[in-house]
């Protein structure tokens, strides 16, 4: 079997910005207690009119360009999303069109904040079997839609984004660019994050979930890396999903990681779920925080609870 | 396990994980009035807890262990 690279990424995020202070004067919050407890400073809303297909669009367009591929060298497309505006259609056969992208297989995947990783192990997978050439990856949530803006625990922490990555074969005189991925779910503990009912908004029992994620995540990570042949030491990023800058560091901690290394975007770029991975690894490499052909390690985790793994190499 | 061992096992922790300097860890210290630890902090406080002492704090639980002696009257009685 060939294997498998990502070949380029990006990243959309809209332009409004939300300051820890605006939320202050919408509810009993302060800029001291958000940056204590999240880490975040500042997050991106979209615009009312503004779509997770025109999100998702937006970075799909810039991982493609980055790749200089073809569109029509395209043949599936995952959108991994929790928080479309409506079941149907999906939002991958309508990015996929928008972007010139001749029929291609298109479905959506919802295992929330583990989305993306999901959606890279999936499309690593079809290119492996010969199911398609190359595959758009995005991760692409307008997660603010599904806020209740009166609940200070969850309004402070999520945001809105896109991420895209295109996964395609490695050359046969290179190793392969993805290592198998690590997932897994514990649906035990399905009711620690929901949306319930047609009007529902996003609930979580954060304590639970920072336990969760802080205690469980490190070994999946780690055994991620024994699958890819690295250690922890040969990493020299390290992604997770930006869910809460205490969480990203107590696993990077765990892992002996340090933290220049570390992705930190969710400071300004807020939690957005399955886009967050994808978002920054694109702001690490417009830092500069990035060393191509060298192994990075991406874990996500989320509602479900899903959890999913995996070392890439970056392009 | 005596209590000052549970007492001088929990200050390290607290130390590691809040930087509070381990001889401010009295037993009467108030989590969140005098040591300045919150909730996360006492997951985090909780699961070393348990690797430490073996014993598990659960989230129930956790929200009623105010004070430090409280942590090591309940590690105490269930190890």
């Amino acid at each position: 079997m060939i294997g498998t690279k990502i070949l380029g990424f990006g990243g959309y995020q809209p332009d409004k910005v939300v300051t820890n202070d605006d939320l202050a004067k919408i509810v009993d919050t302060n800029d001291e207690w958000i940056r204590s407890r999240v880490g975040i400073q500042s997050r991106r809303v979209a615009r009312d009119d503004e779509t997770v297909a025109d999100m998702a669009e937006a970075a799909g367009a810039k991982a493609l360009a980055a790749t200089g591929l073809e569109p029509s060298e395209v043949d599936l497309v995952i959108v991994a999303t929790c928080s479309p505006e409506s079941p149907l259609p999906n939002v991958a056969a309508t990015v996929a069109h928008r972007l010139g992208i001749p029929a291609p297989g298109a479905y959506d995947l919802n295992a929330a904040c583990a989305g993306f990783c999901y959606a890279v192990g999936a499309a690593s997978d079809a290119v492996k079997v010969g199911s398609a050439r190359n595959v758009l990856v995005i991760g692409a949530e307008k997660m603010t839609s599904w806020i209740d803006w009166n609940d200070r625990s969850t309004c402070i922490i999520f945001a809105d984004g896109a991420g895209a990555a295109v996964v395609g074969p490695s050359g046969t005189d290179e190793p392969a660019g993805i290592g198998p991925v690590v997932w897994g779910s514990a649906g035990d503990q399905a009711q620690k994050i929901t949306i319930e009912g047609r009007n529902g908004t996003l609930k979580q029992d954060g304590q639970a979930v920072f336990r969760w994620a802080t205690t469980a995540m490190a070994p999946v990570a780690l055994e991620a890396c024994r699958r890819a042949g690295v250690t922890p030491a040969d990493i020299t990023a390290f992604v997770p999903h930006q869910a809460n800058l205490r969480i990203v560091e107590a696993i990077a901690k765990k892992l002996g990681i340090p933290r220049e290394r570390v992705a930190d975007d969710i400071i300004h770029a807020g939690n957005t779920s399955s886009a967050s991975i994808p978002l920054a690894l694109s702001r690490m490499a417009e830092q500069g925080r990035l060393q191509p052909g060298t192994p990075a390690l991406l874990i996500a985790f989320g509602a479900g609870l899903a959890y999913a793994s995996q070392v890439i190499t970056v392009p | 396990m005596t209590d000052q061992e549970i007492l001088s096992g929990l200050a390290e922790i607290i130390e590691e994980i809040a930087g509070t300097p381990a001889d401010e860890v009295t037993p009467e210290a108030n989590f969140v009035d005098d040591l300045d630890i919150d909730s996360l902090s006492m997951v985090e406080i909780a699961v070393a807890a348990q690797d430490k002492f073996g014993v598990e704090i659960p989230d129930e639980q956790l929200k009623d262990l105010k004070t430090v002696q409280d942590v090591v009257n309940f590690v105490s009685k269930n190890s």
